[in-house]
């Protein structure tokens, strides 16, 4: 059974490098750039764990988050967050919002995989 | 009255300052003699009071003489008025005291 | 035989002419060309409105009556003429260095400015002068009807042409009179119509003269004869008379308002004063000197029983001479308008200052400060006040029935008038004298007048005989004409004696009780000590005045638009470029002298005091702003203006606190914003470069891929890092432009290729080159470098299969205008008005910009003087710049 990821970035270059990481971490790294269809899209392709930009055109990660968390059926899902604004604000809306894991970019390759590592072996033990 | 200080003088005097002082005294005493005007002229005004008006008094005055004697002192007035007006515009106002100094300080 | 209608033609004909004078010489004025208008002459002259119609019929009929006596009205002011050194001067520089509009308003000013006190002048003024005014229009129809009579056709109505002439003066009063407010602002049109009265009625009378004399009575000789032989050919003056009208007269030519006005108002030049000297006496001497002769005359030549006060009229008439009948009556016509149109203007001044004004005022409350016009109100009221009292004229006229002695009513006024000559000559002379002295000096001898001589002079209508003949309630040594017991003085020289003495006895007494406040003490030394403080006119020092300030007061005072003219005119003499003058000493009189007509000479000095302040502001002004009840309305309504002013400054503070937080948050975002830009690239950076330093077997092709994006990526930010510096310098200001001229086509040429050069995305770019050669003047690489990004706009944004950049060029007024239109999708309405903001940008394309481009885009036109905007409605992304052509920029 292959572990599934969702990635939703909207900058091409990082989408690449990341999904170049977790494929290589033996994940199925699924991608998408857009922010206003993104929950639709969550909820058909069921990952087993999100990585979520917060500045999405169309809709922002902190609002796709706050829908996840409302629905029983992702309210456990692990999301990791990333952000390009590096400001404790941010970082306070998302924890407030359930968020599993916030990150800044710019991130080691190492943070961002063992932070994924992590997470998947606590939604496992759960 | 101040005449004996004289403005004029002053330690580097020129010769005109003579002159000036002269104009500056005659200046002085047409001044007072126009200022005595108005006392004389009251004066000759109130000299008919003196004749003899009521009934029993003394032959009272013909009019003709009354007329001339007031006319001819009014007359008089007036041609001493405009005389120290005229004398007054060819001194030099030059007086400290004097009304036009005001009007052209030194 | 002159006919009635002839008489009324001849009347009409120099009343126009008359106006004509008056209007020409204002005329002059305005236009500054008035030297002559200024002459000791024509000052002279227009002191002969002393001599009315009393004199010119009355003197006749008085020496007919009394003998000699008559002349003791001409001795009295030529004394006061010949010692016009020791008070007419003084008198004059108080008025000048004052700006004093009347004699009300001189007295009011000597004690602390008191309005009681001017208000007490101003009631015994319009007492003492309204049976005058009806004495002269009693002569004028006197004279009419003795025109009537011999003209038997004609008819006449005594009521009529008492009103219409009253009508007439009051409507040249008002014309000449009340044109312009300024009191200090000399009329001269009525100044140089009363001069030319003042000849025409001299020679009138040395005509009748000249006649008796040598045409009668065949010369010098036989007509001294004729005197001496004549009922009163000896000399048989009353001795207290003599004294008390001499001296009655001398007081009224000092009090008369009518004299005041000629005298000091209207004066141009202290100088005058001493040709005035010998003139005005001279003047006096020639209209009396053959009144004895027409009066002896008429008493032989007349039938027993004629009026004697009309014999200069009656004597021609009756030896068949109308030419000279006709002068005759045209000097008396003279006499008695020049009087009643000064008398009815300086009585209207002090009426509309003193009663109506301060009435009006405080009737108004708060509102007469803040609100504009108060000059229209003053004028109406002056115009009102000269009507009413011609109605007063009138009413006193019918009342008295014009049947009395017309030399009677005038020694009455006079005898009135004088009450003011205590507190004047104290005024002047005495610095211990106090409001409280001259208040109470003013009503014993206003009361003792009216008990004394006008309350009897009246008739059994207002005292009965009862009180005459026993005194009131029995109480005898209170006999109107016999005060204390003191019998047989003549009523005239009773009333005088009596009302005057204790008129001064009251005012010195009460003067040396009371304590002046500090104004009066103030005031009280600037008059008695006037040649020391007044050595030219004050001048003002303005070099801490507000302009502003000023303005905005003479604004309450002229009302707004006038006030702007005046500022306006006055920066424009200066030379300055700005809307305000600068506060010179200059202007600061002349606006001085604008305001002092509206709220009177010292109040405006006062005010525009208070607001320069300087050396020259003495502690009295200011005192004055807060003694007079008008000043604090105006004192309240400068504390709202600047409560006011508070207000304004605290809701620019409140903006400017909103505008500052709000450029802070836009920092904020901004800065978030750089973050967000800087680290995106970082991110790709660091994420391959780790990548490519941990993972082992990379492919070739994999590892030049992976190297490429982090050299794109560099490049990313290297041109992120340049924008933003662009975009700061513009901001700044700091940019230097580098101005040159060029041709648009030629920039276009260039940003075209320079945009099109390593673009792998497609674009075919419509030009029409014919329409682009339009020469500029501006910066043509910056120019270039907004090209640019607006074709690489359309080239990352263009959403058509195949796109299509619409570059079009005209010239719509005065600016060049260049279109740049694509074919694809547009900016959606709600993201239009944010394009030019930095890092705005529309959909999820990340080609290349940082989002500042458009931004820059913005700033670089603003510098050019252009303007870049996004046009909607065009179908698609629709951008317009718009810039100077190069002739307007040469032409600036």
């Amino acid at each position: 059974m292959s572990r599934k990821v969702l990635l939703i970035e909207d900058e091409p270059n990082i989408t690449e490098a990341i999904r170049f990481l977790l494929t290589r971490e033996g994940w199925h790294v699924e991608t998408h750039a857009e922010g206003s269809d993104a929950f639709e899209l969550i909820m058909a392709s069921r990952p087993d764990l999100l990585i979520l930009d917060v500045m999405l055109p169309g809709k922002s990660g902190m609002d796709i988050l706050r829908e996840l968390r409302e629905q029983e059926d992702t309210r456990k899902l692990p999301v990791l967050m990333l952000t390009a604004r590096g400001q404790l604000r941010d970082r306070e809306m998302a924890e407030k919002a359930g968020v599993s894991r916030f990150m800044t970019k710019p991130f080691s390759n190492t943070e961002v995989v063992t932070a994924v590592r992590d997470l998947h072996a606590q939604a496992s033990k759960a | 009255m101040t005449e004996k200080r004289n403005p004029e003088v002053e330690p580097a005097v020129s010769p005109p300052a003579v002159f000036l002082e002269r104009h500056s005294y005659r200046r002085r005493r047409l001044a007072d003699a126009a200022r005595l005007l108005p006392i004389i002229g009251a004066g000759l005004f109130a000299i008919p009071l003196l004749w003899p008006a009521g009934p029993g008094e003394a032959e009272p005055v013909p009019m003709s003489s009354a007329i001339i004697y007031i006319f001819f002192w009014w007359a008089a007035l007036i041609v001493a008025s405009a005389g120290f007006g005229i004398a007054a515009k060819r001194l030099p106002p030059r007086e400290v005291n004097d009304p036009e100094s005001e009007k052209w300080p030194r | 035989m002159a006919t009635l209608n002839v008489l009324i033609l001849v009347c009409l004909g120099y009343v126009v002419l008359l106006f004509g004078v008056a209007f020409a010489a204002d005329r002059l004025a305005a236009t500054g060309r008035s030297t002559w208008l200024r002459t000791p002459f024509v000052y002279t002259l227009s002191l002969s409105i002393y001599c009315t119609a009393w004199t010119f019929y009355g003197a006749v009929g008085y020496a007919a009556r009394s003998g000699l006596e008559f002349v003791t009205i001409y001795l009295g002011p030529t004394l006061i003429m010949i010692s016009w050194w020791w008070g007419l001067r003084k008198l004059v520089r108080v008025g000048r260095s004052q700006r004093v509009t009347s004699i009300a308003d001189l007295i009011s000013s000597r004690y602390g400015k008191s309005n009681i006190l001017a208000i007490c002048v101003t009631i015994l003024a319009v007492l003492g002068v309204t049976p005058y005014i009806a004495l002269q229009l009693q002569s004028i129809t006197l004279s009419f009807s003795i025109f009537a009579e011999a003209d038997p056709s004609g008819i006449y109505h005594e009521g009529t042409s008492v009103f219409w002439v009253a009508a007439g003066l009051a409507v040249f009063a008002i014309l000449f009179g009340t044109r312009n407010l300024d009191a200090n602002e000399r009329h001269h049109g009525v100044v140089t119509a009363i001069a030319i009265e003042a000849v025409v009625k001299l020679i009138a009378l040395l005509a009748v003269g000249i006649f008796v004399v040598w045409g009668i009575a065949g010369g010098v000789g036989p007509i001294m004869e004729r005197i001496d032989a004549s009922e009163i050919g000896r000399w048989n003056v009353h001795r207290g008379r003599w004294a008390a009208i001499t001296f009655l007269s001398a007081a009224a030519f000092v009090c008369l308002p009518r004299m005041f006005q000629v005298m000091v108002v209207e004066n141009d030049d202290e100088r005058h004063l001493r040709t005035a000297a010998w003139a005005f006496p001279l003047y006096l001497l020639l209209m009396s000197l053959f009144v004895v002769p027409i009066a002896v005359v008429g008493l032989d030549l007349m039938p027993e029983g004629s009026n004697p006060d009309l014999f200069v009229l009656t004597i021609p008439l009756a030896l068949g001479n109308d030419w000279l009948a006709m002068l005759s009556f045209i000097g008396g016509f003279s006499s008695a308008t020049s009087m009643v149109i000064v008398a009815a203007m300086a009585l209207s001044t002090m009426v509309s200052n003193h009663i109506v004004m301060p009435i009006w005022l405080s009737a108004q409350g708060r509102r007469a400060s803040m609100s504009g016009d108060v000059r229209d109100i003053v004028l109406l009221s002056r115009r009102i006040s000269i009507a009413v009292i011609m109605a007063l004229g009138i009413v006193y006229f019918r009342l008295s029935g014009g049947g009395a002695a017309l030399a009677a009513i005038g020694l009455i006024a006079f005898a009135g008038i004088a009450q003011i000559l205590p507190a004047l000559v104290g005024g002047l002379f005495w610095r211990g004298a106090t409001r409280t002295g001259a208040l109470i000096g003013l009503t014993v001898g206003f009361g003792l007048w009216i008990y004394t001589l006008l309350l009897p002079g009246m008739g059994g209508a207002l005292m009965p005989a009862s009180v005459l003949e026993n005194g009131p309630l029995g109480l005898g040594w209170l006999r109107p004409q016999a005060l204390f017991g003191i019998e047989g003085i003549d009523p005239m020289v009773h009333s005088v004696m009596w009302s005057l003495s204790l008129n001064a006895a009251a005012f010195c007494i009460a003067s040396l009780v009371s304590f002046p406040s500090p104004l009066e003490r103030l005031q009280g030394a600037q008059f008695v000590n006037v040649f020391d403080h007044s050595a030219g006119p004050r001048g003002w020092t303005g070099s801490v005045a507000q302009s502003e300030d000023l303005m905005i007061m003479t604004q309450r005072i002229l009302g707004a638009a006038e006030a702007h003219v005046f500022f306006q005119a006055e920066a424009e003499r200066q030379g300055g470029r700005g809307y305000l003058p600068e506060p010179t000493p200059a202007f600061l009189e002349s606006l001085e002298r604008e305001l002092s007509g509206s709220v009177g000479a010292a109040t405006a000095h006062a005010m525009i005091g208070q607001i320069v302040g300087g050396s020259s502001v003495s502690v009295e002004d200011l005192l004055a702003v807060a003694d007079e009840s008008a000043q604090l309305l105006e004192y309240s309504g400068q504390l709202e203006t600047k409560s006011a002013e508070l207000a304004r400054t605290a809701r620019k503070l409140r903006e400017a606190n909103e505008k500052l937080t709000q450029i802070s948050m836009q920092k904020d975002a901004f800065l978030s914003q750089v973050s967000h830009e800087l680290r995106t690239p970082m991110t790709s950076i660091r994420a391959f470069s780790e990548i490519m330093r941990d993972t082992e077997g990379l492919t070739a092709q994999e590892r030049t891929r992976y190297a490429a994006i982090i050299h794109d990526e560099a490049l990313r930010l290297t041109r992120l890092l340049d924008d933003l510096l662009d975009l700061s310098v513009l901001e700044n200001g700091q940019v230097n432009l580098n101005m040159g001229d060029g041709n648009l086509q030629d920039v276009l040429d260039r940003a075209v290729s320079t945009a099109m050069a390593g673009s792998d995305r497609p674009l075919r770019v419509r030009r029409n080159r014919a329409s682009e050669r339009i020469p500029l003047h501006t910066d043509l690489d910056r120019l270039g470098q907004v090209f640019i990004n607006l074709i690489a706009n359309a080239q990352k944004y263009c959403d058509a299969p195949d796109p299509v950049l619409t570059i079009s060029v005209h010239d719509v007024g005065g600016q060049a205008v260049v279109d740049f239109i694509d074919n694809g999708s547009g900016v959606p309405p709600e993201a239009q008005s944010m394009v030019f903001e930095k890092f705005a940008r529309v959909g999820s394309d990340k080609a290349g910009g940082a989002g500042l481009g458009l931004a820059i885009c913005r700033e670089i036109m603003q510098r050019l003087n252009g303007e870049v905007s996004y046009l909607a409605g065009q179908g698609g992304g629709a951008f317009r710049i718009s810039l100077p052509l190069a002739y307007k920029q040469a032409a600036q």
